[in-house]
């Protein structure tokens, strides 16, 4: 009889609990009962675009062309639902309406330049959240900050390397040397989604790849979805690159500030690595993002600078109603997530909808 | 015929860091010698950098009123 080895199993995503129609109609064809069909097509029309239900159901869409989900009995998820056209139908029902309402509620226009030039200022009394965990967050607090992006970061870079292919000359080689940065350049233990994971069980939290599904609430996956839908699409591929140049050239400030609360809180130096590593790192990310990437992308396809707009307002709009539902729930008392963290106030799902 | 040397590229910017291609070794001036493995690193010019000698963008213009956006929508890619 072989002896089994004592390898740490890794923990694979499962399926989440629905939030609505669409979600239930998604969930149902990833456990194999049923397709959706004009019913749940139907439903798009009186949906929140911004709302659970369909960013939810828009998420599990996406994690098939992620890692896809397990553990659901009997009926495992199979690979093939990646490219169901049903499936798709419905997914690209709901793209339309996320895209439509992202487009309504930004100014538009195609001046990357100043775009870019409002990001590379630092207002010294500005109230996002990594300057509350600086100046006052508690632990509770860095502890659910760090559950909400772990639906980004154990997938960090991932979406963006869909936009390899779309890129030509210059403006690939840079993506790409980004891109390997956020890998670890080589080495499996500095890749950021593993620094990020090292972060997460030195903060007592769970990293297993999506363990937090359930517990994010809309505007933390409308993040994460905004990046997929991006990545996705070769003809928002503009809109991707605005995406992470907002990412990367807001990152480097706002990871001094983490690892500042991080200290004042008493966290480890493994737990503060993640974002030491990247107050260096996206200072490299900003420059090369800039003169790498937009600048010799605009040179060659100057039609997409609206879109690179587009994805920079339209990453911005959805950080800042992320950042605005943290600080106005901490500022309760209340969790932020949809279930609770055991050191967190309650008034997690039980008053979600109260809010 | 000799080979044409392939040139370590550096890049001087006009408001920030000098970018250096491939892994280096810096050697500062009370003789401390710091490594940066990075395929580009970011070597501070302004010399407010807490982590000199690599940019933290410490560069950076401070703006002191409040109608820039409320969030950092940074640190790897999504907001904070």
């Amino acid at each position: 009889m072989l002896a089994t080895t004592a390898l740490p199993a890794v923990p694979e995503p499962v399926l989440p609990e629905p939030r609505g129609p669409l979600s239930i109609a998604v969930l149902a064809t990833l456990r194999g009962s049923t397709a959706p069909g004009t019913a749940e097509i139907g439903a798009i029309e009186g949906a929140d675009p911004y709302g659970e239900d369909l960013q939810l159901a828009l998420y599990c869409c996406y994690e098939l062309h992620y890692r896809g989900f397990a553990g659901v009995p009997h009926d495992p998820v199979s690979d093939d639902l990646e490219w169901d056209p049903r499936l798709l139908g419905l997914r690209q029902q709901m793209e339309r309406a996320f895209l439509t309402a992202l487009r309504a509620d930004v100014a538009g226009g195609t001046d990357v330049t100043a775009e870019i030039g409002a990001l590379l200022v630092e207002p010294v009394d500005a109230g996002g959240v990594s300057h509350h965990l600086r100046r006052a967050g508690q632990l509770w607090q860095l502890r659910e900050y760090v559950a909400h992006r772990s639906l980004y970061n154990l997938k960090e870079a991932d979406p963006h390397a869909w936009v390899i292919p779309r890129l030509t000359g210059p403006a690939k080689a840079a993506l790409v040397t980004v891109e390997y940065d956020e890998y670890g350049s080589g080495h499996p233990d500095r890749m950021h989604s593993r620094l990020f994971a090292e972060m997460m069980t030195e903060l007592g939290l769970c990293a297993g790849y999506g363990a937090y599904l359930d517990a994010a609430p809309a505007p933390t996956l409308a993040d994460v979805n905004f990046i997929s839908l991006c990545g996705l699409h070769r003809r928002l591929r503009g809109a991707l690159i605005g995406q992470l140049v907002t990412a990367e050239l807001t990152s480097s400030p706002a990871s001094d500030r983490l690892v500042q609360a991080m200290r004042r809180l008493g966290c480890t130096a493994a737990a503060t690595e993640f974002f030491a590593e990247h107050i260096e790192a996206d200072a490299v990310h900003e420059q090369l993002m800039r003169r790498g990437v937009i600048a010799p992308l605009l040179a060659a396809e100057p039609g997409l600078a609206g879109d690179v707009v587009f994805g920079i307002q339209a990453a911005t709009l959805l950080a800042d109603r992320f950042s605005d539902l943290l600080l106005s729930r901490w500022a309760q008392g209340r969790t932020t997530l949809r279930d609770s963290l055991p050191d967190s106030p309650a008034g997690g799902s039980a008053s979600w909808s109260q809010r | 015929m000799p080979a044409e040397p392939v040139r370590r590229q550096v890049t001087v910017t006009d408001d920030g860091p000098v970018l250096v291609h491939g892994p280096i070794e810096v050697t500062l001036d009370d003789g401390q010698r710091v490594t940066s493995d990075r395929a580009v690193t970011a070597l501070c010019t302004c010399r407010r950098s807490r982590r000199y000698p690599f940019c933290d963008t410490s560069h950076r213009r401070r703006v002191g009123n409040s109608s820039t956006p409320s969030s950092d929508p940074g640190t790897g890619g999504c907001g904070n």
